[in-house]
Formats: structure tokens, C-alpha cells, sequence
């Protein structure tokens, strides 16, 4: 079968049907060539595809800035909102308010997220706001060329003749979300595909905020060997906590449980994590405390950990708690949205 | 813009006549308490009472943005005239507060009366001779009337009922009806505040009791009498009515934060969501989110409006500030989004508890480049319900953020009110593909204006079809929402949007116009400026100056606003701003050479508009024009309905 005319099956609720590829590709990407959101890119199709997401029912948001740029980039079929510098995660609530039924996914950059938007972010974090939200974090901003973003390293040089060092500390998103709330948090590098793959099918089933920070390298202002952001530092210094599976819940799972190492997470929809400890074997990623003291304790070691960091699966998450009816409030008919001329009268009555 | 007044000054305003005259129905009442102090069941007891009597009436809260301490004023009018403007000029001071006594003192008109409490610290019955002057041993007769009840609350709920006796003084010397008080107690403390209004109603009958025995049969200026004019109305404040006309109008998400004098309207359409809007099985057809500014709350409702949902927000100044960049993009993404400006004086802070009309040019223009937007403009609380409702179905049909500019003064203050009629309109969804429309379409461009009327046909996230998805976005795009930086594709777009917002013109609420037969003046005015004008046309009137008058209800103004000036020599252009907003804005925008027949007229106290602001310098002006034998910039030609026998009304 030629690539065109391949198909995906997309699972929607009880239904089962085929989509061409091309309903999870998007237009060419314009970012510049090596830039590490293309990979992401790429890694967020592969995820969609292998769980049969459908793109129909699925919203892509963004802010502005390079990594905005990209949900051009993925799912065709898919309505895209390429929103305000800052304020995607209040264009996400909002979405997901009028219909319940989408499946939201966020992209954002380390400027859009931990600078101009860190109020939102953290108030979609403290909501339990039932999206994805990825930053594909460069520490610089790239389309106003190059300056310090929040995630930038303490001491990095600008990358212009007169070369400033960074005087102030970065923020850790993670740290942030995981304190604001979020209940899927997780850190990754665009070059660990492997690992990045099976972290974006896991929030994809996650029922609650899923905030993913990935390293994504700058090749334009952010990539210098010393450069935290970069390449060759992060591949070099990646340490990933878990070997991580996922097996979602319309496939059965096959775990071996016999080297007593794996532990395994029920997701709320049946999915299951499976998770190997590779390194900082004493943390729980059930644990909240435990998550913030490994990234605290990693960042005083310069440690670049990788990896699932924290998951709640049984936190209700914000549209839930609103106990809306079953059909998507977008969708509603008169009947359902005028209340009756008797209700009417009767608080006429009391005025 | 154009430049500003270039006609002679006009002098300031003039107090209106003496109200020293006995009158019948022509009733103003200030009282002056302190701020948390529980005054505010007692003033909306004796509005209760007086519309319990037939008697048309209105009330105004003049508050201070303060939780307890600092002083505040209602004022009360009745009027057999069905006059419910802001009057200054009142016949019955009541002073609870001594901060203030002396200085409400100064300002009453001779021939009031003043009521004040007999144990303020310093005397202040000699400051006036030519009113007259009651102390009333406050203290005394509410002890009496609610004896110490052991309760460890007792001391408050004294400081609190102390205001019940000056209704009972007041009921006294204007002639309300004890009966009436009573009823207007009831209906303050209903249900589980039964026994409290009890307490209240013992305070009222010892005040009116105290009045009757010192007061005797002394005859006092103003007197009220039973009518019949209030029969099955309702007594409401605009933010309540805004609120049903967003639940009734089927909203299905609104977002806020909390801000004056908008808050109360958030809250009271989500405790009417909660009534109405919920299944058998407590599962909700609305989402209501208090969001972290006013950033969020614009926010979510784009992004609500954009999925499907009919999506409201309430704010005031401040909070369109923040709001600008997002209704920026909704207008060029084209994202129905309706926002209520509830507007209040100044920047920042301001005066955050005062009126004003100071947002309405900037409501228009809102946004980053080229930006138009309509805007509602209800002139009374029914409005308020259809325009609210109107909006919505505006902001989905045309797919542009759409205002309602209500005001501090009609969504605050308690006004009574024909019922509002039950909406029967289908809601308006506007131009929505679906599934089906798009296979038989063949697919669509989301900018493409097929129709020729400048609105181009969206579809919702969730729409299963491989040509219902497009990507909305800030940045240029073409017909298929593509990015673009053509220069071509930018400009045609905007010309289109300019084209969609004159199909929108032509369907936004007409202006109200009243023709007087003979009159060379006209009135423009708008918002919570109405009942002032309505005033100020009688006033005129009977000084000689009949004045035709046109109310404008929605931006950019319709065709027959210009038809309007046409008719006129002058026209008074009356507005709660310093710079006259709207009158620039006609000025720049009204067809025809018609720019100086309009003069500015505002007023920017804070406090809400009388007919006196409005009278005063149309009069000037109208001397000045007469002694300066100013002709006007193009003679009219003479009215062919000239020669009738009344004003002729119309709402065009």
C-alpha cells in the first residue's frame, strides 16, 4: 500500500473507523532545519496515529512564539487555534467548556509558558484542566531572535556579539506545575523519541492537566555545546528515570512482573504506564512530595532528569467537575438553553 | 477626529427652581447614613412603600467603594410624572450620619425638610433658618421599640434597625402609608427574616408614632398620595436584568472576575443558571468559571464562542483594558463573543462605585488596527434584558465580538419596570456548517464571503467531516484561513469585515426617535442619559424651547441618526464623559455636512445625570445662539409635519 493511500484506525467512543494519514499530517513546517519541535512534531503524529485518536474531535491550541507555530504542522483534520501570546490555557478552558467531548491539545514554548503566561499556566494547572499541554522548551525566545526566556540557564550568554550573561535564575515548569496542581507531569528531550513517544500517548489517555516540558534545542540561538537547551549537552547529560511502557486500554496488557523492579499505574481509562526504574529508584510517581524533592534535588546536582515525574489519575478534573449534561454545550437546542416561560414568570414574580 | 465645540461656551448649569412650593407626587428624599450601617433595607422599603401606593418612583445609591465606615447617600424620588432621573434638588434631607450633616445641610434647597438624629455631637439646628429643622431622638425610640433582647448580636442589629425609624418619620411627614411601610417591610424581610421584620416594622410605627405626636398636623411641602400608575411592574437593577436576558437568552458559558459595578451581574445570572438551567438530575446546560482576571475570563469566552458555545462576559473599565488584545483577534478570527461593560468612572481604581459613560468610544474602537465593533446601548433595565439577549444572537450571527454598554446607574440602582416580555425569538446561531451542509458543499473557505453580505460560514471543532477543519488565527490569512502576507489578501479581508459590520448596521436596535412638531433643536442621548432627557424635553418645553430627541441605541450609529440632525438646526449631543465620546464620533462618521449642528453637553461627577444638567446649558446655549443671532450652519427646510398638535413618537 502506498503512504497515500494508508489508513489509521481511529477509535471514537464505541465507534471504530479509518482515516487517511494525512488526517494526522499537517502543512510543511517553516521552523528552521534541526529545530527540535519539528521532532516533536513528528513524535505527537506517531502518538496520535498509535492510539487512534480522533482527529475530528480534537482541538489544537497555541500561544505565539516558534513552537505556536506548529499545530500547522499536525493533525489536518483537526480544528487549530493559534490564540495570544500567553493565554492559550484560557482559549483551552474555554473550548473545552463548550464541548466536553474534545480531546485538547496545547502547544506552547518556555517564553509563551514560563514568561508572558505563567498565570494561566498555573491556573490550568490548579483547574486540573483535561488537555495536553506541551511546552517544547528552548530557554530563548526565536522569533523576536534569541532573547532569555525564564527556563534559560543562569549564566547562558546571549547569543549576540555583546554576549550578556543570564544574571537570573530559571524557573523549573515542572516544579511549577506539579505545585500549581497539574495531574500528569512530565519532563522529556526531543531527541529521546522513544521515551517522548510513549510520555505523549500516556497524557493523550490522561483524563486531567497532562503538561509535558521538553527540551527542544534552538539550532538558530540556544544550541552551543555548555548550552542546557542544546543538543549535544542533553543528549550527552539525559538521565532518564524510568524504561517506560504504555499499553492503552483497548489492548491487553502483558507486563512481566518478575524482576520486581516494574511497577505499573492504572490510568483512568484503563490504560496502563509501566515504569522500570533507572535511575533515582526511591522515587513514587504517585507521590507529590517525592516529585518535588527529586526536581529540587536533581537541579542542585545539574542533573538533567528525564522521565515520568508525576501522575494522579483519580483527581477530577475541571470539566468534569462541572457536572455538565452529556451533550456538548455547543450543541444544544433552544429547548435546552431557554428555560421555560413559566421559570421565567416566576422570578418575574419576585422582583 | 474632530475638533471639539467650536459654537460659543456655555455658561454652567443652573439650579432648578425651589421645590419651597407645596406639591403633591413630586417627591425627592436623600438620606445620608454611613456605609455598612443597614440603611440600605430601610431606603428600599420606602421605594417599596411608595411603589406600593401607585406611586412611580426610582432610587439611587450613592456609595462609596468602602465595606463599612465611610459615608453614603440614597436618593428617592416620586414623581406623579413618571419622572425617574437623578434629581439634586431634594425636599427631605435625612442625616443618620454626622460626618456628613452639616455639609447635606448646606446644599438642601430652602423649604426642605431635614430630619436628623438629636444626639449628633455638635448642633447643627442653627445652620439653616429657612428650612425646616427636626431632631429626632433616634436612639431613644429605637430602644424603645426594640428593647434588649438578651442576644449577644443585640447591639448590632440595633445599629441596623435605628434606620427603620427615620422610614416611619419620613412615611409621617410625606404622607406614605403606614400600611405601605409595612408591606415594604415584608417584602425586604421575606421567609426566615420574618421575625427581624417584625423588630423593623415595631422601629417604623415608633418613628411615625414620635412624627405624629410632635409633628401634630403640621403641613409639609411634599406630600404623596395613592395612584395607580405602578400596577403589576416590577422593581429591578439593570445587572439583574442584564443576567436574565444572558440566561434567557440562552448563554451557555460565561466568565468573569470580579469587578464593580459588574460583579452583581455575574452573580446573579449564575444564581438564575442554577434555578433554571439544570436537569432533573442537577447536571447543568451552563458553565459559569470566576477566572483569575479579566485576561482569562475574555479568554475563555473566545475560546468557548469559537467552539460552539454562546459565550458571555461582564466587566467594566479596567477589565476591557485587559480584554483589548483578545477581542482584537476575535474580531479579525471572526469569534462571536459577547461582553457587558458595565461602565464606572476613571482609571484603575477610579471611582469605582460612581457612574459614567466614559468606555462607549472605546468599546467601539477596542482592539489593534482597524477595529469595529457594535455596541449595545440599553436605556433602561428592560432593555438591558432584550439587548443582553439581542447580543448574543448579534455576536453568533455576525461572528464579532458584540457590547452591551450598560452603566453604573441602570445596573446598580433599583428601577421599576414594565415585566420584562418572555423572549419567543428562535436563538439566532448564524451562518454554521455541519457534516451534512459540507458534503452537499463540497467543502468551504471560512473566509469566503459566498453570500456577498460579508459573513462567511464557520464550522465547530467536532464537526466529522475531512472539510470542516480550518486554523484560526491573529495572523493574515486568505480565504481558506491560510497564512498569508499578501498585501492584496490583508486588504481585501478588511474590506470585507468592514462590509460585514454595515450588514450588521442595518440590523442592530434602531435609534428611538421623537420628533416635536416645529422644533429647530434636537436632543442626542443614550444609556442610562434617558430618563434625564425625557425630563429635560418637558422642561424645555415649557421654557419655550421644544426639542425633538433621538436616543441612540446601538454603535455605529443607523442611517436615521443622520436623518435625524438633518431635521435640526442644533442638536444637543448629552453624554455622561468629559469629552463628549459619542459626539466625536458622529461628528467623524454621519453622512452629510451635518458635523457642526452638534454641541457636547456632559456631565462627569460621577453622580448620575438630572434634567437640570441637561436644561441648564441648552438654554445658555440656545441664548447665546439667540443673542449672538448665530445663524445655523444649513437652514432646514420646514418640517411639512410642522403643524401638528403634539410631539410625534417613533422608533424607527
Amino acid at each position: 500500500m502506498s503512504r497515500a493511500e494508508a489508513t489509521v484506525p481511529v477509535h471514537a467512543g464505541d465507534r471504530t473507523f479509518e482515516l487517511p494519514l494525512l488526517a494526522f499530517q499537517g502543512s510543511p513546517s517553516t521552523l528552521c532545519k534541526g529545530c527540535g519541535h519539528n521532532s516533536i512534531t513528528s513524535a505527537l503524529i506517531d502518538a496520535c496515529k498509535s492510539l487512534g485518536i480522533n482527529p475530528y474531535s480534537t482541538v489544537k491550541l497555541s500561544g505565539i512564539g516558534c513552537s505556536s507555530k506548529t499545530p500547522a504542522y499536525f493533525l489536518n483534520y483537526s480544528h487549530g487555534f493559534n490564540a495570544l501570546h500567553g493565554r492559550m490555557p484560557s482559549v483551552a478552558t474555554g473550548a473545552a467548556l463548550a464541548n466536553a467531548r474534545l480531546t485538547v491539545v496545547g502547544i506552547s514554548g518556555d517564553g509563551d509558558t514560563a514568561n508572558i503566561g505563567l498565570g494561566q499556566f498555573k491556573h490550568a494547572c490548579r483547574r486540573n484542566l483535561p488537555m495536553v499541554y506541551l511546552v517544547e522548551d528552548n530557554g530563548c525566545y526565536g522569533l523576536t531572535k534569541g532573547q532569555f526566556s525564564a527556563t534559560a540557564d543562569l549564566g547562558a550568554p546571549l547569543r549576540r556579539a555583546s554576549g550578556e550573561r543570564n544574571t537570573t535564575a530559571p524557573l523549573d515548569l515542572c516544579l511549577e506545575a506539579i505545585a500549581a496542581g497539574a495531574s500528569f507531569v512530565a519532563r522529556s528531550f526531543a531527541g529521546d523519541r522513544k521515551q517522548l513517544g510513549t510520555l505523549l500517548r500516556a497524557a493523550l489517555a490522561h483524563r486531567g492537566m497532562a503538561f509535558l516540558d521538553i527540551i527542544s534545542p534552538c539550532v538558530t540561538f540556544n544550541d552551543f555545546p555548555e548550552s542546557h537547551k542544546g543538543w549535544d549537552w542533553a543528549k550527552a547529560h539525559e538521565e532518564p528515570l524510568q524504561e517506560l511502557g504504555f499499553v492503552p486500554h483497548f489492548e491487553p496488557i502483558e507486563v512481566e512482573q518478575v524482576e520486581g523492579e516494574a511497577t505499573r499505574v492504572r490510568m483512568h481509562d484503563g490504560s496502563w504506564i509501566t515504569l522500570r526504574a533507572l535511575s533515582h529508584a526511591e522515587h513514587d510517581v504517585t507521590d507529590r512530595a517525592s516529585a518535588l524533592r527529586l526536581l529540587l534535588e536533581s537541579r542542585e546536582a545539574d542533573e538533567f532528569v528525564t522521565g515520568l515525574l508525576y501522575l494522579d489519575s483519580d483527581r477530577p478534573d475541571f470539566v468534569t467537575e462541572q457536572d455538565l449534561v452529556d451533550r456538548p454545550l455547543a450543541l444544544l437546542d433552544d429547548e435546552s438553553l431557554r428555560p421555560s416561560r413559566e421559570a421565567f414568570e416566576a422570578i418575574l414574580a419576585e422582583l | 477626529m474632530a475638533s471639539v465645540t467650536t459654537a460659543p461656551p456655555a455658561p454652567s448649569a443652573r439650579r432648578e427652581g425651589s421645590t419651597a412650593s407645596r406639591s403633591v407626587n413630586d417627591l425627592a428624599i436623600r438620606v445620608g447614613t454611613v456605609n455598612g450601617s443597614g440603611s440600605q433595607s430601610s431606603n428600599l422599603v420606602l421605594l417599596r412603600a411608595l411603589n406600593h401606593m401607585g406611586i412611580p418612583c426610582s432610587g439611587k445609591n450613592i456609595f462609596p467603594s468602602n465595606i463599612e465606615g465611610l459615608p453614603t447617600w440614597f436618593h428617592l424620588r416620586a414623581s406623579a410624572r413618571g419622572y425617574v432621573a437623578h434629581r439634586q434638588d431634594v425636599s427631605i434631607l435625612v442625616c443618620m450620619n454626622e460626618q456628613t450633616a452639616a455639609d447635606d445641610i448646606r446644599r438642601v434647597a430652602p423649604g426642605a425638610v431635614v430630619i436628623y438624629r438629636d444626639d449628633f455631637k455638635e448642633d447643627v439646628s442653627g445652620l439653616r433658618d429657612d428650612v425646616r429643622m427636626i431632631a429626632v431622638p433616634f436612639q431613644k425610640l429605637v430602644e424603645e421599640a426594640y428593647p434588649n433582647d438578651g442576644t449577644k448580636s443585640y447591639r448590632e442589629t440595633l445599629r441596623k434597625v435605628i434606620n427603620m425609624v427615620y422610614v416611619g418619620v419620613v412615611a409621617y411627614v410625606t404622607g406614605i402609608e403606614l400600611e405601605a411601610v409595612e408591606h415594604g417591610i415584608r417584602r425586604e424581610f421575606p421567609g426566615r427574616k420574618a421575625k427581624a421584620g417584625e423588630v423593623n416594622i415595631r422601629a417604623a410605627q415608633a418613628g411615625f408614632g414620635w412624627a405624629a405626636e410632635h409633628l401634630g398636623s403640621e403641613p409639609f411641602a411634599c406630600r404623596v398620595e395613592r395612584m395607580d400608575a405602578t400596577l403589576g411592574q416590577i422593581l429591578v437593577d439593570g445587572n439583574r436584568a442584564s443576567a436574565l436576558g444572558a440566561v434567557f437568552g440562552g448563554a451557555s458559558v460565561m466568565t468573569w472576575y470580579p469587578i464593580t459595578p459588574s460583579s452583581s451581574l455575574a452573580e446573579a445570572a449564575e444564581e438564575y443558571f442554577k434555578r433554571t438551567r439544570e436537569n432533573g438530575d442537577g447536571r447543568k446546560t451552563f458553565a459559569v468559571v470566576q477566572a483569575e482576571d479579566e485576561l482569562a475570563a475574555i479568554g475563555m469566552a473566545v475560546g468557548a464562542g469559537w467552539a460552539g458555545a454562546r459565550a458571555i462576559t461582564a466587566t467594566s473599565g479596567p477589565g476591557i483594558s485587559l480584554m483589548t488584545e483578545f477581542v482584537g483577534l476575535a474580531y479579525f478570527a471572526e469569534i462571536p463573543v459577547t461582553i457587558i461593560d458595565v461602565q464606572r468612572m476613571g482609571p484603575s481604581t477610579g471611582l469605582p462605585t460612581r457612574t459614567s459613560q466614559g468606555d462607549i468610544l472605546k468599546l467601539h474602537l477596542l482592539g489593534h488596527g482597524d477595529c469595529r465593533h457594535p455596541v449595545l446601548i440599553p436605556g433602561s433595565v428592560k432593555e438591558c434584558f432584550e439587548l443582553t439577549g439581542e447580543a448574543i444572537d448579534l455576536a453568533q450571527r455576525f461572528q464579532t465580538p458584540v457590547f452591551v454598554a450598560t452603566d453604573l446607574d441602570l445596573g446598580m440602582n433599583l428601577w421599576l419596570s414594565e415585566p420584562f416580555p418572555y423572549p419567543t425569538r428562535p436563538l439566532q446561531r448564524g451562518k454554521v456548517l455541519d457534516a451534512v451542509d459540507l458534503q452537499r458543499r463540497g467543502g468551504f473557505g471560512r473566509y469566503r464571503d459566498v453570500d456577498g453580505d460579508g459573513v462567511c460560514y464557520r464550522t465547530l471543532p467536532g464537526t466529522e467531516h475531512p472539510a470542516a477543519a480550518y486554523f484560526t488565527r491573529g495572523t493574515g490569512h486568505n480565504e481558506s484561513s491560510g497564512y498569508s502576507e499578501r498585501p492584496e489578501d490583508w486588504r481585501r479581508n478588511l474590506d470585507r469585515l468592514t462590509r460585514k459590520l454595515e450588514t450588521a448596521r442595518a440590523e442592530l436596535p434602531r435609534p428611538v426617535i421623537a420628533i416635536e412638531p416645529g422644533a429647530k433643536v434636537g436632543l442626542i442621548a443614550y444609556g442610562s442619559t434617558d430618563p434625564a432627557a425625557i425630563e429635560a424635553r418637558d422642561l424645555l418645553r415649557a421654557a419655550g424651547v421644544p426639542v425633538s430627541y433621538c436616543r441612540i441605541r446601538a454603535l455605529p450609529a443607523a442611517d436615521s441618526v443622520a436623518e435625524f440632525v438633518s431635521k435640526c438646526d442644533r442638536v444637543y449631543v448629552i453624554e455622561q464623559n468629559r469629552d463628549g465620546q459619542l459626539c466625536m464620533l458622529l461628528r467623524a462618521t454621519l453622512e452629510g455636512s451635518l458635523d457642526d449642528r452638534l454641541f457636547s453637553i456632559t456631565h462627569y461627577n460621577g453622580i448620575p445625570i438630572a434634567a437640570g444638567d441637561i436644561v441648564g446649558p441648552v438654554l445658555d446655549w440656545e441664548r447665546n445662539f439667540q443673542e449672538h443671532h448665530i445663524p445655523s450652519a444649513q437652514p432646514s427646510p420646514p418640517d411639512p409635519r410642522g403643524n401638528g398638535e403634539g410631539p410625534v413618537v417613533s422608533t424607527e
